[in-house]
């Protein structure tokens, strides 16, 4: 058997890898993409533009604007004078935000009323809007206590405290490179799968294939195990970006990350060869790739948490490996999860993996023209 | 003429293989429907546990305030033992800790009577959580300080305003921008596999010794495809109206325009794709390499374009999505503002000529 077997392995690595396009496509995209998205990828907000308005000819007015200047999430862009000159500002996007300040600010302050600070902000990018504000008020907040504290004022002491586990200072980059793993690993095992049964039944090179001696599971591993081996390549490097190139803390053990690496590779090597063995033309194999891998993306957790989806929606997405693989990544990275508490989402890709593989299987012999 | 016969010979083939058919209007529908639900960055009903070490009028008055905010859905505990382990197993996302002493140090300056801890992984839906969990917080105290007698004076006080979007619904903001992400998929698999696949079976070439133009061959290409996307995008539109209720405040026209143009810039590069790759396997992976994920991370559908660094901002300008997604955005939420429409459209008229000048130009000299 095995002496077979390496036959076709070598030979379905030839048919990746002999195509000089195909060799490219396959090696200089994902390194690039890994880099490109990992800095694109982010949530965090610096610098937001902000435009000032302010008609108070007071020093106190100058003391809020000058909060501001000090925050590194605000740049100030532009200073307005008019009121017409507001709508103008947001609707073209040359500010985020505008922080307008009343004629009476500085003596309404002096003397004790409430002194009022209109803040707008474009709202456009709801969650880039969410977390301006949220800045805002906090540098509103620690003005107000600063104030008070100078005037005797009494301002509520009852105070939160509050820490963030496993990403203490919050960025997203830790949260969304451990992501860019999955993806591009799935990409990358999808593009040498789904298209690889389906080209050689167009070509009718499959058919000779199940003429030859080969039984039917050595056809299988001789299809799955060059974009497993593939696959796994392109993890450990997207792996070692990840840690070296972005250092997101590598705190799990690595062995239980590749227990999680191999489980999901099995599942996209079954789901991609699936794929390719319902198909009849490589069209069909490429758009069957692509309606997976959308969703597949799209629905894992990787930008938008699943908690926020309908129900329906989150029960579908119990058949999508990504998902349990974004829960390893993650859970290794940043949590330092152990070994059993990811059981539950390495049981699920099995499944996958093992069920999509009997269905290639079967459908090699069964789906004949 | 000749281009008509074309032009219907495409039609008829379109028609008789539904797979393209099926590119052009289930899978639009199919995808928004899916993701115009699925996407959401609002969390609501977030799981917190709630630890009460020593229980007392104040903190049964705080914990109803958690219990009836639709934030959250809150877990009473009274030890921070079942809570980490609760946190580390995923169950809650948060813990909100009363200290023993609450009460006491409710009004005293020393140490703070209530702690967050946040599962900090998902950092974005992290900050969310706190600042959920302040505002519960900050608006308690002010209730409280108020039935002692000692109002809270702030001396700031913010009126803020969110234009566009004043409930912030995460959804009025990525379901324009869905639209050209799902747009591009469709351009470019409309057009770079079907080109791809012409000339693998050699049809490519019995049409070249015909006597068509190179020009008139391209345009027989385009034009079916053309229509389809349009008729793919105004399904899209429709949807994102009526089914996710995001407003329309620009012009129907303006929109339709600019869609026209960011389409002859999906169906260009499908085809520059497919002449330069030329078969079907080449064609495929690269399609699936330049079109979903950059349309995806790159273009301002989902990450702010602001926050990435100077160097991946200018890469986004080649990234013909981006274009799209800054006039769907603005059309849709803002009104025409022709300050942000001219250039994004200006941009995309530059990468559709580009595009077909360029496959053209590959065109042509193939033919040699």
């Amino acid at each position: 058997m095995w002496p077979h077997l390496l036959g076709l392995i070598v030979k379905e690595f030839l048919a990746v890898l002999k195509d000089k396009k195909s060799r490219v496509v396959l090696i200089g995209p994902p390194i690039i993409q890994v880099l490109v998205f990992g800095y694109a990828a982010t949530y965090d907000l610096s610098h937001v533009p902000f435009a000032v308005y302010n008609e108070d000819p007071g020093p106190l007015s100058r003391d809020v604007v000058a909060a501001f200047h000090g925050s590194a999430n605000f740049q100030e862009v532009a200073q307005i004078t008019h009121d017409e000159q507001i709508v103008p500002l947001i609707d073209r996007k040359e500010a985020l935000m505008l922080l307008h300040i009343g004629p009476h600010f500085s003596r309404d302050l002096v003397l004790g009323r409430p002194a009022l600070v209109q803040v707008i902000v474009d709202g456009r990018n709801s969650n880039t809007a969410a977390l301006t504000l949220t800045y805002v008020r906090t540098i509103a907040d620690r003005f107000n206590s600063q104030w008070g504290d100078r005037h005797g004022q009494f301002t509520p002491p009852a105070r939160l405290d509050i820490r963030a586990w496993f990403n203490p200072n919050l960025e997203s980059r830790w949260f969304i490179v451990p992501g860019i793993v999955a993806l591009l690993t799935l990409l990358v095992t999808m593009l040498v799968t789904a298209l690889s049964v389906a080209r050689e039944r167009e070509q009718g090179t499959f058919d000779q294939l199940l003429v030859t001696p080969l039984r039917p599971v050595e056809i299988l591993l001789g299809k799955a195990i060059p974009g497993f081996l593939i696959g796994l390549v392109e993890a450990s490097a997207i792996i070692l970006v990840a840690r070296w190139w972005f250092h997101v803390p590598l705190r799990g053990s690595v062995l239980t990350l590749y227990m999680g690496v191999a489980l999901f590779l099995l599942a996209a090597v079954g789901v991609g060869l699936m794929i390719s063995a319902l198909a009849t033309t490589q069209q069909q194999g490429l758009l069957g790739a692509f309606l997976f891998m959308v969703p597949a993306i799209i629905l894992s957790g990787f930008a938008t948490p699943l908690a926020n989806m309908p129900p329906l929606v989150q029960h579908l997405t119990l058949i999508n490996p990504m998902r349990y693989f974004m829960v390893v990544l993650r859970g290794v990275f940043l949590e330092n999860a152990p070994l059993e508490l990811l059981l539950d989402q390495f049981w699920p890709m099995a499944i996958i993996g093992v069920s999509t593989l009997a269905a290639a299987s079967w459908l090699f012999r069964h789906r004949m023209h | 003429m000749r281009l008509r016969g074309l032009v219907r010979k495409e039609f008829l083939q379109i028609l008789r293989d539904p797979s393209s058919l099926a590119i052009a209007f289930v899978m639009p529908v199919a995808l928004l429907l899916l993701f115009g639900y699925g996407i959401s960055l609002d969390a609501e009903h977030v799981p917190l546990a709630l630890v009460v070490e020593h229980p007392s009028a104040e903190t049964a008055s705080l914990t109803g305030a958690f219990q009836q905010s639709r934030y959250f859905d809150p877990v009473l505990l009274s030890d921070m033992r079942t809570a980490t382990h609760a946190l580390a197993l995923h169950q809650v996302h948060g813990i909100v800790r009363l200290r023993e002493d609450f009460a006491r140090h409710l009004w005293g300056a020393g140490e703070a009577p209530i702690q967050l801890i946040v599962n900090g992984v998902d950092a974005n839906n992290a900050r969310l959580i706190e600042g959920y969990v302040e505002g519960v917080w900050a608006t308690w105290v002010d209730h409280q300080a108020r039935e002692r007698g000692a109002a809270p004076r702030r001396a700031v006080q913010l009126q803020t305003q969110v234009w566009f979007n004043s409930e912030l619904r995460s959804r009025d903001y990525l379901v324009p921008g869905l639209i050209a992400v799902i747009m591009t998929l469709i351009g470019a698999l409309l057009t770079a596999m079907i080109v791809a696949r012409e000339w693998e079976r050699g049809t490519m070439e019995a049409l070249m010794v015909t006597p068509v133009a190179v020009r008139e061959v391209l345009l027989g290409k385009l034009i079916p495809y053309f229509v389809l996307g349009m008729g793919g995008m105004a399904l899209s539109v429709a949807m994102a109206v009526w089914l996710f209720d995001v407003p329309l405040r620009g012009s129907l026209a303006i929109l339709f325009a600019a869609a026209a143009l960011f389409l002859l810039v999906a169906l260009g590069m499908g085809l520059l794709i497919s002449i330069v790759a030329r078969n079907q396997f080449v064609a495929g992976q690269i399609a699936i390499i330049v079109t979903f994920l950059p349309a995806f991370i790159l273009s301002g559908f989902i990450f702010d374009i602001g926050s990435m660094p100077a160097v991946v901002q200018a890469l986004t300008h080649l990234i013909a999505a981006r274009y799209f997604v800054a006039i769907l955005q603005t059309v849709f939420l803002a009104g025409d503002v022709w300050a942000v429409i001219v250039p994004n459209a200006l941009a995309l008229m530059l990468m559709a000529g580009i595009f077909l000048g360029l496959s053209r130009f590959r065109f042509r000299k193939r033919l040699d």
